[in-house]
């Protein structure tokens, strides 16, 4: 510590001599000053919010009415929409995840290789993630047409038939999910980045060991990078079970287009078979402005994702594999 | 007679088996890659088609979009198709680019000056409760929009903000996790002596900041700027929310406002699509090899 510098002190006013640690924390916290306000204001209170707006009626024009539960009890019992939200929601996020980490894996695993140029390969794959999603969306509009689309006229090519996807109950959430995976880039990069870090010469001793290449994969490949499979799969269900932009182009809005009035089309797809949770949320919030009804659904939704995510990190002390760094 | 002994040890059977063994490996070597790069092609097939019949069908006119067989070539190739779209009747192209920009800039900029600041308060200035302020700030990015989305909203209607971007703009202003967290671990890894050395010189944190670090974290900055701009440009969620009116929104909402006024004319739309899609890509073109270690970067390291 410093010596505290000794001199005439100046007379009729109080000279504070501060601590160098206190002066460390007040340089500190104004540096840290901005980010405080946004925590305070933009996630504290917004959270809490949330939560108190959940037990009443809000419609913003007026102030909020305590009502307890009833919203809870509203969408539970007497809003088939809500469940059908819950359902869209899921079977998207089921089919999603597992097909998309695999396809990310096998891509990464593909693009691991020592060739020449494996990096245009690499460009190529990412590249359709960079594409605003309402490009991509309306470009997989017109691919998925059922008639006379891209992806039907090929299929009918070689004897398959050509479902309705975005026009069919059915196969609109399988359309989604083609959409969604060709902009899933980035988790391939992820992957990627945690395939090198695999030492060759654990490869190369279990190749030398006898173990055929599936085999190495399974044991030695997996286990070392189960950290970013983790990471990949927790990412990839908050993603999933948030998914708007997509579902709300492709189902044609959500109810009230844009300015939230005329008329619209398949709002929410054919039979409401695309209307995803958070479409359902922002058509009570932006289009009813019943904000105490969307509350009390956006802190379900955040619950579902908290309730989720832990579940898989405690799971993961059984499967996840540290390799000493941690 | 040497040189017959030479020739004959170089075809004896010891060479034989030698020789085999170097066929067999180059030949492993070259399936290996064939088979590696033919995976390669294949899958890449299924990532660009999709963005060739974007190009495709942007130059076509309208009755050749659906056609059976499929029209691969467009007959005229209608060049002209961007040029129309661009100027298209009622679609006010160039006051929507505009406002991609304003928010996209604006908010790169503010989010380079706050996440450098904070960040650099929590690499390099030991204050007290610094390290539980940043496990919160870590601990928010599980936090989903969703469920702050609405109080956020009615604050910005309180302020009479809906309707314009401040809501989008001023909070990146403020930070945001996703980047300080970024920024951070970059500046940990940055050398001591070059600020200690400063510190013991008199100059203040803030020209710390300013003339030492933020000089040497160019890639970083680079990535951060990309990433927010790449975001911010193709924002839907955000924009459909605050600044959905017609002449307010920005070209990723015109894009959709394009497609639901009456028939959807597809050559303009696709064209649309690639000219809105284009900017990104070319940044990305020209920093990618920066880009890829930042996403690289806050996958592993952050986890």
């Amino acid at each position: 510590m410093q010596k505290e510098r000794r001199g005439p002190v100046p007379r009729g006013r109080a000279k504070v001599q501060l601590s160098r640690q206190l002066r460390t924390d007040i340089v500190g916290y104004l540096f840290s000053l901005p980010w405080i306000a946004s925590l305070l204001i933009f996630t504290a209170y917004p959270t809490l919010a949330s939560f108190y707006y959940a037990f009443t009626k809000y419609s913003i024009l007026k102030a909020p009415r305590w009502i307890g539960l009833s919203n809870y009890r509203t969408l539970f019992t007497m809003d088939p929409v809500f469940i059908k939200s819950i359902y869209n929601t899921a079977y998207f996020t089921l089919l999603l995840v597992p097909l998309g980490l695999a396809i990310s894996l096998g891509l990464a695993l593909l693009l691991n290789q020592k060739l020449q140029g494996v990096g245009i390969y690499r460009t190529l794959y990412y590249t359709p993630s960079l594409v605003p999603p309402v490009s991509g969306a309306l470009l997989w509009m017109l691919i998925l047409d059922p008639r006379l689309g891209l992806l039907n006229t090929m299929l009918r090519s070689v004897g398959l038939p050509g479902p309705g996807w975005l026009t069919s109950p059915a196969w609109s959430k399988p359309g989604l999910v083609l959409m969604s995976l060709w902009g899933g880039g980035s988790s391939t990069l992820i992957f990627l980045a945690g395939l090198k870090e695999v030492p060759r010469e654990l490869l190369e001793a279990a190749e030398i060991d006898g173990a055929g290449v599936l085999s190495r994969f399974w044991n030695v490949t997996l286990p070392l990078i189960s950290p970013v499979l983790l990471f990949n799969v927790v990412m990839s269900v908050i993603n999933s079970f948030q998914v708007f932009t997509t579902a709300f182009v492709a189902g044609g809005g959500s109810g009230g287009g844009l300015s939230g009035g005329g008329p619209s089309g398949a709002a929410g797809g054919p039979l409401d078979s695309m209307l995803m949770y958070m479409l359902y949320l922002y058509r009570h919030a932006f289009h009813y402005f019943d904000m105490g009804y969307a509350s009390a659904m956006a802190v379900l939704l955040f619950l579902a994702i908290l309730g989720l995510t832990l579940l898989i990190f405690r799971s993961s002390g059984r499967w996840v594999y540290y390799a000493g760094k941690q | 007679m040497r040189e017959v002994s030479v020739l004959r040890s170089a075809f004896s059977p010891q060479r034989a088996g030698v020789r085999r063994r170097l066929w067999r490996r180059f030949l492993r070597y070259t399936l290996s890659a064939a088979i590696g790069y033919t995976a390669l092609s294949v899958v890449s097939l299924a990532y660009l088609v999709p963005f060739l019949w974007l190009v495709i069908t942007s130059l076509k006119v309208q009755e050749q979009v659906f056609t059976l067989p499929l029209t691969w070539i467009p007959d005229p190739i209608m060049w002209d198709n961007y040029y129309r779209a661009i100027t298209f009747a009622g679609f006010p192209f160039f006051l929507l680019l505009q406002n991609s920009l304003y928010y996209a800039v604006l908010s790169t900029v503010g989010i380079i000056i706050s996440c450098s600041m904070v960040a650099y308060a929590f690499a390099r200035i030991p204050f007290r409760g610094r390290d539980i302020l940043f496990a919160i700030t870590v601990a928010t990015l599980m936090i989903p929009a969703v469920v702050t989305m609405i109080p956020t909203y009615i604050i910005f209607r309180k302020l009479n903000w809906v309707g314009t971007y401040n809501p989008l703009i001023v909070p990146s202003w403020l930070g945001s996790a996703f980047f300080i967290f970024m920024m951070r671990q970059f500046m940990m890894g940055l050398p001591w002596e070059l600020t200690d050395a400063a510190r013991v010189d008199g100059a203040g944190e803030l020209r710390i900041l300013v003339t030492i670090m933020l000089p040497l974290m160019k890639p970083a900055l680079l990535v951060v700027g990309v990433f927010n701009f790449m975001w911010c440009w193709n924002d839907f969620f955000y924009p459909v929310i605050y600044v959905n009116e017609a002449g307010k929104m920005p070209l990723s909402l015109g894009l959709y406002a394009f497609m639901t006024r009456g028939q959807t004319l597809w050559p303009y739309l696709m064209a649309m699509s690639l000219i809105v899609s284009l900017p990104i890509i070319i940044i990305f073109f020209l920093a990618q090899r920066q880009f890829i270690e930042g996403i690289t970067l806050t996958g592993l390291k952050g986890v």
